[in-house]
């Protein structure tokens, strides 16, 4: 329902805005234009997508994404109490946040959603706690180097584009906090999973 | 350094496949098979992509967005972040290239060791695009009830942005 309520509510906000400020033909052209990114958009990720997923799979049969998911169960088994005991959740879910950590966007994704495929399992249609909280710590970005803006800065002519780094670490400790905090609060007083 | 950089994810490939090798995994195989699998993750996704995009192109192109930034200009100065970034901010849950494009232009304009420009580089480093993260895996999870993902995902997100701007002076004093 959430998403319902934002979808319609940016769609109506587009276009009564849109003809308020005379940009009606602009939204117009948005609306096709974004439906057609959306396809090129996936088709784009489709390759790397498949490729994570497999290099998941090869971690898997290896034993090398249990081994992860031993390392990280101390944290994992904290956010995600209700699948402690899964272990193929909880290797996906270690893969994910490693990818993270690795700055490795593309594969992150894919591991991630191969938990969340998981975790919805037992509650079809509605996000459990530990799916929100997956969901949560998916947005809020927690890579140790990032790349893609370092890359911003020096072609902008910065000498010590990883100058910020601490910074970064910082922002992002925050607001990962923040985030795991507000949906450990929300997820006692949003009562029964039943949405 | 840079080079390491560019280098972890040929890397990361290969350790997995030399590790999968010692172990006596067909290699192979399993890259084939999850490869499979991806496709059909995919397919879940696209349709959640459509919706979202279709609406994330509409509003960027009504111009609501620059308006909305210029009524949150002043508060945002209230709270120590530099009110030129604000377009940053709105476009950041939004759309991951819409807000690269906008932070590098921050970043070119004002100097990318300037207060602005580090700003600038911090919100994008440590934030991502919720949005798209929120429609991406509902929609490979197959949820409609997404209960308090979204709320709680937006507290990390304006978190976020206030920690850079604080973390930015905090760190170049």
């Amino acid at each position: 329902m959430a998403m319902s309520v934002i979808w319609t509510g940016m769609v109506a906000v587009s276009v009564l805005y849109g003809l308020f400020a005379g940009n009606g033909a602009a939204v117009a052209a948005g609306a096709v234009e974004g439906a057609a990114a959306a396809v090129e958009l996936c088709l784009t990720m489709a390759g790397v997508m498949c490729l994570w997923m497999g290099v998941m799979e090869v971690m898997k049969r290896s034993g090398l994404a249990e081994s992860l998911s031993r390392l990280l169960r101390p944290v994992l088994g904290w956010l995600y109490p209700e699948f402690r005991r899964d272990r193929e959740t909880m290797d996906a879910v270690s893969a994910n946040v490693s990818a993270n950590l690795l700055g490795l966007g593309n594969a992150a994704t894919p591991l991630g959603i191969q938990a969340a495929r998981r975790m919805a399992r037992r509650t079809p249609g509605v996000a459990s706690n530990s799916l929100c909280m997956l969901v949560v710590c998916n947005t809020a970005s927690i890579q140790l180097i990032p790349t893609t803006v370092a890359g911003v800065r020096l072609g902008a002519g910065c000498a010590t584009p990883f100058d910020i780094l601490p910074a970064v670490w910082l922002a992002s400790a925050v607001s990962v906090s923040v985030g795991v905090l507000a949906a450990k609060i929300m997820g006692l007083l949003w009562g029964r999973e039943k949405g | 350094m840079t080079l390491f950089f560019q280098m972890v994810v040929p890397f990361t490939i290969t350790a997995v496949a030399l590790w999968g090798m010692v172990k006596r995994v067909d290699v192979y195989d399993a890259l084939i098979q999850g490869a499979g699998e991806g496709l059909g993750v995919l397919v879940k996704i696209i349709p959640a992509m459509v919706a979202l995009m279709t609406a994330v192109y509409m509003l960027r192109a009504s111009g609501a967005l620059e308006a909305l930034g210029e009524v949150l200009a002043p508060l945002l100065t209230g709270l120590g972040v530099p009110p030129e970034t604000v377009g940053l901010l709105l476009i950041r849950p939004v759309s991951g290239n819409a807000a690269l494009g906008v932070g590098a232009e921050l970043i070119s304009t004002y100097g990318p060791d300037s207060n602005i420009g580090r700003t600038a580089a911090v919100m994008l480093g440590c934030t991502e695009t919720t949005f798209y993260t929120v429609a991406v895996y509902f929609g490979a999870a197959g949820v409609k009830k997404t209960r308090y993902a979204i709320p709680a995902a937006l507290c990390a997100d304006v978190a976020a942005f206030l920690a850079a701007a604080w973390a930015v002076r905090w760190w170049f004093g």
